[in-house]
C-alpha cells in the first residue's frame, strides 16, 4: 500500500511539470513581456520607457530560460522561467502585478472564505442527494420516482446564474432573510454564508440526484440483492444495508478528487455574493489582466486536482476491499 | 452585380463544415441497416420526440443567422464599384428587420408603450415636465394606449391563433400523412393507431411540442411588429432581437466546440489503445496533464493571453463583427482543447478491448495495414461512443458559455449571447422598479434550449449504449406494445 502511494506521488510530479510549462508557455511564449506590458499600460500611449520600467520591477526584463551574462547556477536562476516557474513549486508565488501584494499571503487567507462555502456544500449535498437518489430508488417505477426524474433533468438545464440571482432576488430582496451579498468577520460571517450554501445546494441536486439514482439502480439489479430478498429482508432493509453500501463506493470515491479542490471555492457564486474568497480573488485577477495571480491560480487549482487524483484511488482501496494496488 | 456581399465568417466555416459532416454522416447512415437502427430507436423515444421540434426550430434559426454578408449600395455616378455598408448582417436579421431597426432610447417593460424611467420632457408652450416618455414604436399605433392596448393585443393574438392554427393543422397532417404512407396505412388508420396507443414513434407527444412551438413563435412574431414581446435593454435594444440572435452563438459553441476536439480526441485515442506502449504513455501523459488544469482556469488563461495579442494586433480585425467572430472561434478551440480529453480517454480505453477482438487479429493476419485497420475496423466500432459525447457536451458547453462570458473570458461583449445578456442585466438589478424582462427572456430560451437538448442526448444515449440495453427494462414492457416492423416481417 504504502508503495503504491510513493509510486502514485512519483506519477504525479512530471504531470505537475508538464503543468507547469503549459502555463508558461501560455503566459511568456505566445505573448512576450513586452505585448503585456503594453497591454497593462495601454495599447495607444505606450513609450518604450515605460514598458521596460513596468518589465523591470516585475523582473520581466531577464532572459527567458537561460541567461548567459550570469556566473553558475545563476545562469538558470536569474531566468523568467525560473523565477515565474520553477518558484511555484516551493509555493513562492511573488507578487501580484497590480497592487504588488504578495500572492502567497493572499491565497493563505482568502482560502478559508472559499472553503465556508464550499465545505457545507459538498458534505451536505452529499448526504441529500444520496437521501433523495435512495428516495427515488425506494419508489422505483411509480409516477413519484418519474416525476423526480424528470424534475432533475429540468433543475440540471437551468443555468446556475439563475439559482443565484433567484435566490438573491426572493430570500434577500423580497423576504430580507439575509444580507444580498458581503461577509463578515469570524462567527458573524453565517449570515452571509447560508444563501450561497443553499444555492449551491439546489444547483447540484438536479445532476448528482439523477447521477446516484442510475448508481443504486445498477445496484439493485445485481444478484446479492436478490439473494437479500429471497431470504426475505424487508424491502428498508435491503435498501439501507445492502444497495446503499455498495452504492456508496462508486460515490465516496468519486467525489473525493473535488476534495482538495473546496479551497479553490466558485468563481460564480463568490463574485456575486461578494465572499472574499479564491474564486473571487481569481475573478478580479482575470479583470484586471493580473497574469501573475491567474498563473499561480492555475497552478495551484492543478495541483489540488493532482491531489485529489492520488486521494481517489488510496480511497478506492480503503472503500472496497476488492481491489488491491501492488 | 449582386446587391450584396456574401460574408463567410470564421464560425459561419465551422457551421457550414459541420452541416457537411452531419450531411456525409447521414449520407452513410442510410446505406446501412446497422447504423439506422439506433437512429429508429430514438425516433421511438417520448423524450426524445418532444425535443426535436424545438432542436429544429433553434437550429434553423441558428442557420439562418449564420448566412451573412453586407449590403451593397448602387453605385453612385463615377464610380464604377458597388459599395458596401460596413454592417455585417445575416439572413435572419432581413426576416426580423423590424426587431433590429425598431430602437428605443432606453428601457421599457414587455408590452409597455411608456419608456421605464421618467425625462424631462418640453411641453409646446415652453413648460417643462418630468414624466415617462411614449416609446418611438412600442405600441405607436395606439392613440389611447392606456384604453386601447389591452384590447389591441388581445385582438392580435387572437389572428396569430388562427394563424397558428391554420399552420398546426397543415403541420399535423403532414406528420401523420408522412407517417401513415411509411407504414402502409391510411391516413384514417394513421389516426386510429396513434388514438389507441398503437404507433411506435411518439407522434402525439412529437405534434404536442410543435404545435406549442408554432402557436408561440406566431404569437411572438405578431406582437413583435408593434411592441416588444420582450421588453427593451439599456440602449433600447428589442430584447427578443438580442435572444433570437443568442440561439446562434449558443449552438456555435455547443457543437463547433466538439467539432473542433473530435480529431484530435478520436485520432489520439485510438492510436493510444491501438498501439499501446511507448505512444500510449506519451498520450496518457498529455491527456492527464491538460485534464488536470481546471478548465475554467486554462481557458481563462488562454482567452487573457488571446486578448493580448488582438490588443496589441489591432489592425487584423478591421470590423467589430470580425474581432467579436475571432473571439469566438477561438473560444471554440481553446474550449475543444480542454474537453477533448475524457473522450480521448473513454476511445482509448474502447479500443484496447477491440484489438484483442478476433476480426482485428484476423485482419492483422491478412496483413492489413495499421491505418486500414483503425479505420475500417475499430472507428466505425466506436463511433457510437462519439456520437453520445457529442450530444451529451452540447447543454454542458451552452451553460458554460454563460458563466465563462460572465466570468469576463467568454465571448467578445460586442456578440449577442446568453452570458452577455445575462451579465447585462445582471447590473440592472438594483434598479426600482426592477428591469427583470432581459434576464427572464435570457433564462428562457436557455432553458428551453438546454432542456430539448438534454432530454435529446438521453434518447440518443440510450439508444447507442450497449450496457444501457441490459439496464432498461423498464421500457421493455412498454415495447411490448409495438406492432411488428415491416423490416422484422420481411427479416422473418
Amino acid at each position: 500500500m504504502l508503495r503504491y502511494i510513493v509510486r502514485r506521488i512519483l506519477y504525479a510530479i512530471p504531470i505537475l511539470i508538464g503543468v507547469n510549462l503549459i502555463t508558461f508557455f501560455l503566459f511568456f511564449i505566445v505573448n512576450t513581456p513586452d505585448d503585456m506590458a503594453r497591454m497593462q499600460l495601454g495599447v495607444k500611449r505606450v513609450t518604450p520607457e515605460a514598458i521596460e520600467r513596468w518589465k523591470a520591477e516585475r523582473g520581466y526584463d531577464r532572459p527567458v530560460a537561460w541567461n548567459g551574462a550570469e556566473q553558475g547556477a545563476a545562469k538558470l536562476t536569474n531566468t523568467i522561467f525560473f523565477d515565474h516557474s520553477v518558484r511555484l513549486f516551493a509555493f513562492d508565488f511573488g507578487a501580484a502585478e497590480s497592487d504588488g501584494r504578495d500572492i502567497g499571503h493572499e491565497i493563505s487567507t482568502r482560502m478559508w472564505p472559499s472553503l465556508a462555502i464550499a465545505l457545507p456544500v459538498f458534505v451536505v449535498g452529499l448526504a441529500a442527494y444520496v437521501s433523495f437518489a435512495l428516495l427515488l430508488v425506494f419508489f422505483r417505477a411509480t409516477t413519484l420516482d418519474t416525476a423526480g426524474v424528470v424534475m432533475c433533468v429540468i433543475a440540471m438545464s437551468i443555468s446556475g446564474m439563475f439559482y443565484i440571482i433567484g435566490g438573491q432576488y426572493v430570500v434577500s430582496k423580497l423576504w430580507n432573510l439575509v444580507p444580498i451579498s458581503g461577509f463578515g468577520d469570524g462567527l458573524s460571517a453565517w449570515r452571509f454564508l447560508v444563501l450561497p450554501v443553499v444555492v449551491g445546494l439546489a444547483h447540484g441536486l438536479g445532476e448528482s440526484g439523477r447521477w446516484y439514482r442510475t448508481i443504486f439502480l445498477e445496484e439493485i439489479n445485481r444478484d446479492y440483492v436478490r439473494t437479500a430478498r429471497a431470504k426475505g429482508l424487508r424491502e428498508s432493509r435491503v435498501l439501507f444495508r445492502h444497495v446503499l453500501r455498495n452504492g456508496l463506493i462508486p460515490i465516496l470515491t468519486g467525489v473525493v478528487v473535488a476534495i482538495p479542490s473546496l479551497f479553490i471555492g466558485s468563481l460564480v457564486t463568490e463574485s456575486f455574493f461578494g465572499i472574499p474568497g479564491l474564486g473571487s480573488y481569481t475573478i478580479e485577477a482575470i479583470n484586471s489582466q493580473d497574469f501573475a495571480v491567474v498563473r499561480s491560480m492555475v497552478f495551484l487549482g492543478s495541483l489540488l486536482y493532482i491531489i485529489g487524483l492520488i486521494l481517489t484511488d488510496i480511497s478506492y482501496t480503503l472503500a472496497d476491499p476488492r481491489i488491491r494496488f501492488d | 452585380m449582386l446587391p450584396f456581399k456574401p460574408i463567410l465568417l470564421w464560425t459561419d466555416m465551422l457551421v457550414l463544415l459541420l452541416i457537411a459532416a452531419v450531411i456525409a454522416f447521414v449520407v452513410q447512415a442510410r446505406q446501412h441497416e446497422h447504423l439506422r437502427a439506433p437512429w429508429r430507436k430514438v425516433a421511438r423515444s417520448t423524450g426524445g420526440m418532444i425535443a426535436a421540434p424545438v432542436l429544429l426550430a433553434f437550429l434553423a434559426i441558428g442557420f439562418l443567422d449564420s448566412l451573412h454578408f453586407q449590403r451593397g449600395t448602387p453605385p453612385e455616378k463615377g464610380q464604377a464599384e458597388m459599395r458596401y455598408g460596413p454592417d455585417v448582417l445575416s439572413v435572419l436579421d432581413v426576416l426580423v428587420e423590424h426587431l433590429r431597426v425598431q430602437q428605443e432610447r432606453s428601457f421599457s417593460a414587455p408590452f409597455a408603450t411608456h419608456a421605464h424611467s421618467r425625462e424631462t420632457i418640453t411641453r409646446p408652450d415652453g413648460s417643462q415636465v418630468r414624466e415617462f416618455p411614449r416609446l418611438r414604436h412600442g405600441g405607436s399605433h395606439l392613440a389611447n394606449p392606456e384604453t386601447d392596448r389591452a384590447a389591441d393585443i388581445g385582438q392580435r393574438l387572437l389572428r396569430a391563433l388562427g394563424i397558428s392554427t391554420v399552420l398546426g393543422v397543415l403541420a399535423s397532417v403532414m406528420v401523420v400523412g408522412t407517417y401513415a404512407r411509411r407504414r402502409g396505412l391510411s391516413f384514417d388508420g394513421a389516426l386510429a393507431a396513434m388514438r389507441e396507443g398503437n404507433v411506435d414513434i411518439p407522434i402525439g407527444p412529437m405534434l404536442v411540442s410543435a404545435l406549442l412551438l408554432i402557436t408561440t413563435f406566431t404569437m411572438l412574431f405578431a406582437l413583435s411588429g408593434v411592441y416588444h414581446v420582450f421588453g427593451t435593454d439599456k440602449v433600447g435594444q428589442d430584447v427578443f432581437y438580442l435572444t433570437l440572435k443568442s440561439i446562434r452563438t449558443a449552438l456555435v459553441i455547443g457543437t463547433a466546440t466538439t467539432l473542433v476536439m473530435l480529431p484530435f480526441a478520436v485520432t489520439l485515442g485510438m492510436l493510444a489503445g491501438y498501439f499501446r506502449g511507448r505512444i500510449d504513455d506519451a498520450i496518457q501523459y498529455l491527456y492527464t496533464t491538460l485534464s488536470s488544469i481546471p478548465d475554467v482556469l486554462l481557458i481563462a488563461a488562454a482567452v487573457l493571453m488571446m486578448q493580448v495579442y488582438m490588443d496589441t494586433h489591432p489592425e487584423i480585425f478591421d470590423s467589430v463583427t470580425r474581432r467579436a467572430d475571432f473571439r469566438l472561434t477561438f473560444l471554440c478551440i481553446i474550449l475543444g482543447v480542454t474537453s477533448w480529453t475524457g473522450l480521448c480517454r473513454l476511445l482509448r480505453g474502447e479500443t484496447l478491448k477491440l484489438r484483442e477482438q478476433e476480426y482485428v487479429l484476423a485482419a492483422q493476419a491478412f496483413g492489413v495495414s495499421h491505418f486500414r485497420i483503425l479505420l475500417r475496423h475499430i472507428l466505425p466500432n466506436v463511433f457510437h461512443l462519439v456520437i453520445i459525447t457529442t450530444v451529451l457536451k452540447f447543454s454542458g458547453l451552452v451553460l458554460a458559455e454563460a458563466v465563462l462570458s460572465y466570468v469576463g473570458v467568454g465571448v467578445d461583449p460586442a456578440m449577442n449571447s446568453f452570458g452577455t445578456m445575462i451579465n447585462a442585466a445582471r447590473l440592472e438589478m438594483a434598479r426600482e422598479p426592477i428591469v427583470w424582462w432581459s434576464l427572464a427572456a435570457a433564462f428562457a430560451f436557455m432553458l428551453l434550449l438546454v432542456l430539448s437538448a438534454n432530454l435529446f442526448a438521453d434518447a440518443v444515449r440510450d439508444a447507442f449504449d450497449p450496457r444501457m440495453r441490459a439496464v432498461r427494462r423498464g421500457s421493455r414492457a412498454k415495447q411490448a406494445k409495438v406492432p411488428p416492423q415491416p423490416r422484422v416481417a420481411g427479416a422473418a
